[in-house]
């Protein structure tokens, strides 16, 4: 398999990067590790007819303290992410996250912009980012903007991003020391999530239980309220919309879903 | 047509390309190295597997294009005036191939992940090559070899 016929557009920097989005429109698509972009190319789900590399954009790719936030350049690998010793101690369960993605070859080349704006329901990151209560941060023609990780994820592989815009960076509230739990419920290692679970700090995201990563909104709201591990995570399915496929129903995701919301909550390593 | 130029085994390889066209595809029809297979194409067997500077990557979802300047090691490249490569060597001694289409691709794997960790557990060898299918399920003897492979190296 190939992909259908594109031009090809190689990015000096983030200005140059968005002068060839302008010119391009919404023909172009950005490609950075490309692991989720050409598959899909390759199978005809996406046919962009230019696409823009930002691969070579060194000034994406970073992780470094910012105050109170650790900041993640948008180029950042998931091997990196997941291994770099200051997303381990800061961001634990994103570096528990990025960790879990596809195999080792898969996380030397995906990138942790590439997946957050490629916006899998069923992707590791989007749900982690959505637990942690990240920022993404956003660059267009009129200059940066912050976006909530609660409002980036608008439906199926659907974000807030304009399509003259470029995710430059994720800003992770620092949690060193703080319990987190996750869950990945798969038939097969490291695959797409079935259902999955991420928490933190009182935040509880799921991921393929919806079109887009959602919040369990009414067990944080039963935690918040003293409520038990069990008692909080029976409400996890709440307001949830889970697809059906081959490998569950929405009845056995709902099941999961509380299930794997117990788990996670009940886990929490520090 | 782009013009790409890859430094493949240490030797650089220029041609004007498809901006389509796979690494994979440039390695084998290019430079006609054919030891890299194409299995499932689809990023999940690792039959494609080379090093793109240093790190192993899955060459059926990497363009060319995206190489161009960049250094690929492919499994024709590892032995050195006719003496196999520790990995290689490691892998005919512990029979850790059975049909051979999986071999390139979990030597290459292996030689990235020894690269990384040249003293790894086997707990650490198996996670390292999830990554790669062995249709053969020859996967024990694969994993001794190189548990050898670090031991010869060492």
């Amino acid at each position: 398999m190939i992909p259908a016929p594109f031009e090809y557009l190689r990015a000096h920097d983030v200005a140059h990067a968005l002068d060839l989005l302008r010119e391009h429109g919404d023909e172009a698509k950005l490609l950075a590790g490309g692991h989720s972009l050409l598959p899909m190319m390759k199978l005809r789900l996406a046919r962009p007819t230019v696409l823009i590399d930002i691969a070579e954009l060194a000034d994406l790719d970073y992780v470094r303290v910012d105050g109170d936030t650790l900041a993640v350049g948008a180029l950042a690998t998931h091997a990196r992410v997941g291994e770099a010793e200051l997303v381990r101690a800061e961001a634990p369960l994103i570096a528990h996250s990025a960790s879990l993605i596809g195999d080792p070859q898969v996380r030397h080349r995906g990138t942790i912009g590439g997946s957050l704006a490629h916006a899998d329901p069923a992707a590791d990151l989007p749900m982690a980012v959505l637990a942690a209560g990240a920022t993404l941060v956003l660059e267009g023609p009129a200059g940066r903007r912050e976006v909530d990780a609660d409002d980036f994820f608008t439906g199926f592989f659907t974000t807030a991003l304009e399509p003259d815009e470029i995710l430059v960076e994720i800003r992770l509230p620092r949690r060193a020391g703080e319990p987190w739990g996750y869950e990945k419920f798969v038939r097969r290692s490291n695959d797409w999530a079935i259902v999955g679970v991420a928490t933190v700090a009182g935040r509880v995201a799921l991921a393929n239980m919806g079109s887009a990563p959602l919040r369990a909104a009414e067990t944080e709201r039963a935690l918040a309220a003293g409520a038990g591990i069990d008692a909080a995570a029976e409400l996890a399915a709440e307001n949830t919309d889970p697809v059906s496929d081959l490998h569950a129903d929405p009845a056995y995701r709902r099941h999961l879903a509380r299930v794997l919301v117990a788990r996670a909550l009940s886990s929490a390593p520090g | 047509m782009i013009q790409v130029e890859v430094t493949v085994n240490g030797e650089a390889r220029s041609a004007e390309v498809e901006p389509r066209l796979l690494l994979v595809h440039f390695l084998r029809d290019v430079c006609r190295l054919r030891a890299t297979n194409v299995g499932c194409d689809t990023t999940s067997c690792g039959a494609c597997t080379v090093l793109l500077d240093g790190v192993s990557v899955k060459s059926c979802t990497v363009l060319a294009a995206q190489a161009d300047g960049h250094e690929v090691a492919t499994v024709e490249g590892l032995a050195r005036e006719g003496e196999l490569h520790p990995v290689q060597a490691a892998f005919r001694a512990e029979h850790g191939l059975q049909c051979g289409f999986c071999t390139p691709g979990m030597v290459m794997a292996s030689v990235g992940l020894l690269q990384a960790n040249p003293h790894p557990t086997e707990e650490e060898i198996r996670i390292g090559l999830e990554g790669n299918l062995c249709r053969c399920t020859g996967y024990h003897n694969i994993v001794r070899a190189v548990l050898a492979a670090a031991e010869a190296e060492a």
